[in-house]
């Protein structure tokens, strides 16, 4: 009996997620009582929340890999450098919507609660080390998605949207639990230590693990977006409004790696040769459909669904060859990735403003002659997304393809470099547009001074990181140590 | 004698048994139905000074005999266009959980036809099906009236059983288990033990919230016959309707003995503890007590029908809403700290 | 066959052919019946799995109150049945395909081959005294205490959502504030006015 030598949970380490539930209530709270007028103070709050929760998280990092919680809970390096990142991305993704929703109406606190649980979601997945918890975090990231997505609900698009992102996402949660039950079934635990101990010790490969892993890996591939299970993911970006397309194509994506690695590599890692043929498959649709898909798009949201999906494409590049340095490289791409996508969605609501929505191609026509400074940018992000030397955007595809050719997979570097030089087509298109276009806009770009910060900042690090990107690299290095 | 008759029980088999047991049971409830609804009029007539029926039998007391027969031998009409099977089965539905949940009854320390651990889940499960009656009967019947009244018996019943389900975990939580039997015998000692003193709040949202759940007056607005006529049972007749009204008034006996198990000590004597009372009366059986108290909440539910005019809807909604659910989490935060430290003379 | 096998099979069959009514008949309202059905079966044979508490609080929740509420919004639209199942036909041979399919495929899986009794041993029978339910609350509140907080977030996420999309203030709307009415007085009313008596004039 487990429960006859029950130990109290060491708390401390959990006080985060803590911290952030007790939050989202709190402004859940006060949101009812502010008022119209000053709903300025949920977002404060809001932002508040992260800020806290990143004291919280980087205060009592240790460096020593921790289990608690009757081992439904880790705490460990990678886990406490992803959830930093979160709420950086969180945060930034609130700073961008703040005056996109306050033109459109849709300034509520829902948005910032919904988005606060969304993150205390993200946070349970990546420091998960059981598959009840990675479930769960999961579905309370996906259900707060889902809502955010309907949040406008006179549009017709973005209830269309959510309930296509509802229903494929719970069929993809089903699978995911399916395929977790199986391994309940075979190894009697949902904890991940005692799941990989099993697998290690046991040699006959039964069946009933080759079914979970393809249950387990679809669901994954559905969550993340992966080819051929990637239909929701261009009409939920394109139908849901820009500041919740900023939400999900960043800071999940973070946590989406997180479940990759607890799920696959520590839970599953015995079964390395059942996925890594799955993965290698998913990696090299992901990346066609997603780059060749995107050529053909005339809305920015849609075009940017599609490279999401490359990208996703190349995450996966990392993780399946299995080793140590294809994780951190993957670590590396998905958190560059998540600093791009920030840009990029941020950009369309700079650019857009009341009753006009700047998602069109079109709408980037001339943008060096109205606005020098944001065209200078949105070039960086466009380079970077499209990995030109010398930029971030360069140096996450180049670690991923080191760690494959190390794990002899050259042939599959070769097919990732071709894709990719397919995908820069369009990402260059854009920078045409804004350079060698006449405009056909002559509305001025006045963002408020917090976005024009945040964006020149966020383009900035970017750049930056493309001089000197070794102090990420070390540090995604150092989280998988 | 005794032990004759002992010989011979053991000699029946297992499942007629258990039918016998259950015909002991359900055979009484029945009359108790039908003396119910003399006594409704009765007690009705006397508040409005009048005398009620007295001219079958004498006092009237074969009344209920006449009624019954008149309703058995009318036909039973099926509208055009109503979904004849489900027509039929709406009042059984309706009758069948009720009388299912008293298997789990406790008449006495040891009289209980199944001592299941989790008996009040259990009474929670079937209270909360009896809905469905309503809900078929009145939609099966293709009637405007009948449909509005499932509707609003539908939303009645859901919003209040979460009042009463909040209440029974406070008693859950006072008396430490899910057995009635056990509920009971945690009441033991005085009428100052029993739990209509330290779950006050909850006995009265319980009781309450029980003659909404029944579709008694004043919360009767399921059949409001001065809007939708009848509500869900308007196209009913012959035995089906009999079967409702069955239903109707077992569920308020049911609700009685429940009020009576769960606060008020059950099968405990009311003199227990008290010098001397308690033992002039200690060769009385249980059953008589537990009996007793149900007759009194069986007069309130008639007295509140004399009394109160029929609460609006959206204030039922309210008072359920707004006011039992959060007396009841309130309370709950109370009795859980009052069990923590052990506050005599209910928890030490 | 063993009574309990009996009674096993028959509620298994009972499930079965009620699921299979569920997505096949052409009533919404049967449709919802027979899901009833389908809990229900369920719960029994939870129960012979001796797992009462969480077979009464599957009657509890999902019959009692899940089951209701939907029953009534299945009620109160005027579902259009005949186009849902427009395509039906045409599609009932890859659906049939697809099921024997992963029939098969679940049979060779979760089978007594790898689950049988040879893999698992029974589990030990509980006397009649065990208590399912202190058991659960047991292991609920300490290991798995964890997840169970994750669970109440998202069912709190799932209250907000559901508040944020379908609250719709109408200030058109006329409404009456019962607590007004409850504080109302007699005074607020009503006011008596004494008067003397006029005298008519002769």
């Amino acid at each position: 009996m487990s429960n006859m030598n029950f130990e109290m949970p060491n708390f401390a380490l959990a006080l985060p997620e803590i911290f952030v539930l007790c939050m989202a209530c709190v402004v859940l709270l006060a949101d009812l009582f502010v008022g119209e007028r000053n709903r300025v103070v949920t977002y404060l709050m809001s932002q508040a929340t992260l800020v806290g929760a990143a004291i919280l998280t980087v205060g009592l990092h240790t460096g020593e890999t921790q289990i608690t919680f009757g081992g439904s809970f880790i705490s460990d390096t990678m886990g406490d450098v992803l959830k930093v990142f979160i709420y950086l991305v969180t945060a930034v993704v609130f700073l961008y919507s703040r005056e996109y929703l306050r033109v459109r109406q849709l300034f509520t606190g829902e948005y910032f609660v919904l988005g606060l649980f969304g993150v205390l979601g993200m946070m349970v997945m990546v420091s998960a080390h059981s598959f009840l918890t990675i479930y769960l975090g999961l579905e309370l990231l996906s259900l707060s998605l889902y809502a955010m997505v309907a949040l406008q609900r006179d549009s017709i698009g973005a209830t269309e949207a959510a309930m296509k992102y509802f229903v494929l996402g719970s069929l993809a949660s089903g699978m995911l639990l399916y395929g977790m039950s199986m391994f309940y079934g075979v190894t009697g635990s949902l904890d991940i230590t005692e799941v990989s101990t099993y697998l290690a010790q046991s040699h006959d490969k039964n069946i009933v693990l080759a079914f979970g892993v393809v249950f387990v890996v679809v669901g994954l591939a559905f969550k993340l977006g992966a080819v051929p299970f990637h239909m929701w993911v261009p009409d939920v970006y394109h139908g849901a409004p820009t500041s919740v397309t900023l939400y999900i194509g960043t800071a999940p994506k973070i946590a989406a790696f997180a479940m990759l690695m607890r799920l696959l590599v520590e839970g599953l890692g015995d079964l390395h040769m059942q996925w890594q043929g799955m993965l290698i498959m998913l990696a090299i649709a992901s990346m066609a459909a997603g780059n060749i898909i995107a050529i053909a798009q005339s809305n920015i949201k849609r075009m940017l669904a599609y490279s999401t999906i490359a990208h996703v494409g190349f995450l996966l590049l990392g993780i399946l060859p299995g080793t140590e340095n294809g994780y951190s490289s993957s670590m590396f791409y998905i958190l560059v990735y998540a600093l791009m996508g920030l840009g990029g969605f941020g950009m369309v609501m700079l650019l857009s403003r009341a009753g006009f929505e700047a998602d069109r191609l079109e709408d980037f026509k001339g943008l060096n002659q109205r606005s020098p400074w944001f065209a200078f940018i949105m070039l960086i992000l466009m380079i970077s997304m499209a990995g030109i030397p010398v930029s971030v955007g360069f140096w996450a595809k180049l670690a991923v393809l080191q760690a494959l050719i190390r794990a002899d997979m050259t042939w599959l570097a070769v097919v990732a470099v071709l894709f990719s030089v397919i995908g820069a087509y369009y990402y260059l298109r854009i920078v045409k547009l804004m350079y060698f276009d006449k405009t056909e806009d002559n509305s001025p770009i006045q963002p408020a001074l917090d976005m024009r910060v945040a964006m020149s900042a966020n383009g900035l690090a970017v750049f930056a990181l493309g001089i000197y990107p070794s102090a990420l690299t070390a540090l995604c290095v150092a989280a998988l140590k | 004698m005794l032990e004759m008759l002992q010989t011979v029980w053991s000699e029946i088999p297992e499942i007629l048994q258990i039918v016998l047991k259950i015909v002991v049971i359900v055979v009484p409830i029945m009359l108790s139905v039908a003396y119910l609804t003399l006594a409704e009029r009765k007690v009705i007539g006397y508040i409005q000074v009048r005398i009620g029926p007295n001219r079958v039998g004498p006092l009237g007391l074969l009344q209920p005999i006449a009624d019954g027969l008149k309703l058995v031998l009318k036909e039973i009409i099926i509208p055009t266009n109503a979904n004849r099977f489900l027509f039929l089965l709406g009042p059984i539905v309706a009758l069948a959980p009720v009388l299912a949940a008293w298997a789990v009854i406790p008449f006495d320390s040891n009289l209980v036809l199944a001592n299941i651990d989790a008996g009040l889940l259990y009474i929670l499960a079937m209270t909360s099906l009896g809905v469905y009656g309503i809900i078929i009967a009145g939609w099966a019947s293709n009637s405007k009236y009948a449909f509005l009244g499932a509707l609003r018996s539908a939303a009645q019943v859901v919003s209040y059983e979460i009042a009463m389900g909040f209440a029974l975990v406070g008693v859950l939580i006072a008396a430490g288990s899910l057995n009635l039997r056990e509920i009971v015998l945690a009441q033991q000692g005085s009428v100052m033990h029993w739990f209509w003193l330290p779950l006050l709040p909850l006995f009265l949202v319980y009781f309450i919230s029980g003659v909404a759940e029944t579709n008694r007056a004043p919360f009767d607005v399921a059949e409001g016959e001065s809007e939708i006529v009848a509500g869900f049972h308007v196209e009913y007749s012959g035995i089906a309707f009999a079967l409702f009204f069955l239903a109707e008034y077992a569920a308020m006996i049911l609700v009685s003995v429940l009020t009576s198990v769960m606060f008020l000590g059950g099968w405990l004597s009311p003199f227990e503890g008290v010098p001397f009372l308690a033992d002039a009366f200690a060769w009385v059986p249980g059953i008589v007590w537990l009996l007793g108290k149900t007759a009194v909440f069986l007069f309130l539910f008639l007295w509140f029908r004399a009394t109160f005019p029929r609460y609006r809807y959206d204030q039922i909604m309210r008072l359920g809403w707004k006011i039992f659910i959060p007396i009841t989490i309130v309370w709950l935060l109370v009795v859980g700290a009052a069990v923590l430290a052990e506050i005599g003379p209910w928890f030490d | 066959m063993s009574m309990e096998q009996i009674v096993f099979y028959a509620f298994a069959a009972i499930l079965v052919a009620a699921s299979v009514a569920v997505i096949t008949v052409r009533n919404p309202v049967h449709a919802v019946l027979f899901l009833v059905l389908t809990f229900f079966t369920s719960a029994a044979l939870w129960m012979l799995l001796e797992a009462e508490f969480l077979a009464i609080t599957l009657v509890l929740v999902y019959v009692g109150a899940v089951m209701v509420l939907f029953l009534f919004v299945v009620m109160m639209l005027d579902i259009n049945i005949t186009v849902l199942r427009e395509g039906f036909i045409r599609y009932l041979p890859v659906g049939i395909i697809v099921a024997l399919v992963v029939v098969v495929e679940m049979t060779i899986a979760v089978g007594p081959k790898y689950f049988g009794l040879e893999h698992f041993a029974e589990p030990a029978r509980h006397m009649a005294d065990y208590s399912n339910t202190k058991e659960l609350g047991r292991i609920l509140y300490t290991v798995y205490v964890y997840p169970f907080e994750i669970a109440a977030a998202i069912l709190l996420v799932a209250i907000v959502a559901a508040i944020a999309l379908t609250l719709r203030r109408r200030p058109q709307t006329k409404y009456q504030n019962a607590g007004w009415q409850v504080a109302t007085r007699r005074n607020d009313r009503v006011r008596i006015v004494k008067m003397e008596t006029e005298k008519k004039e002769s």
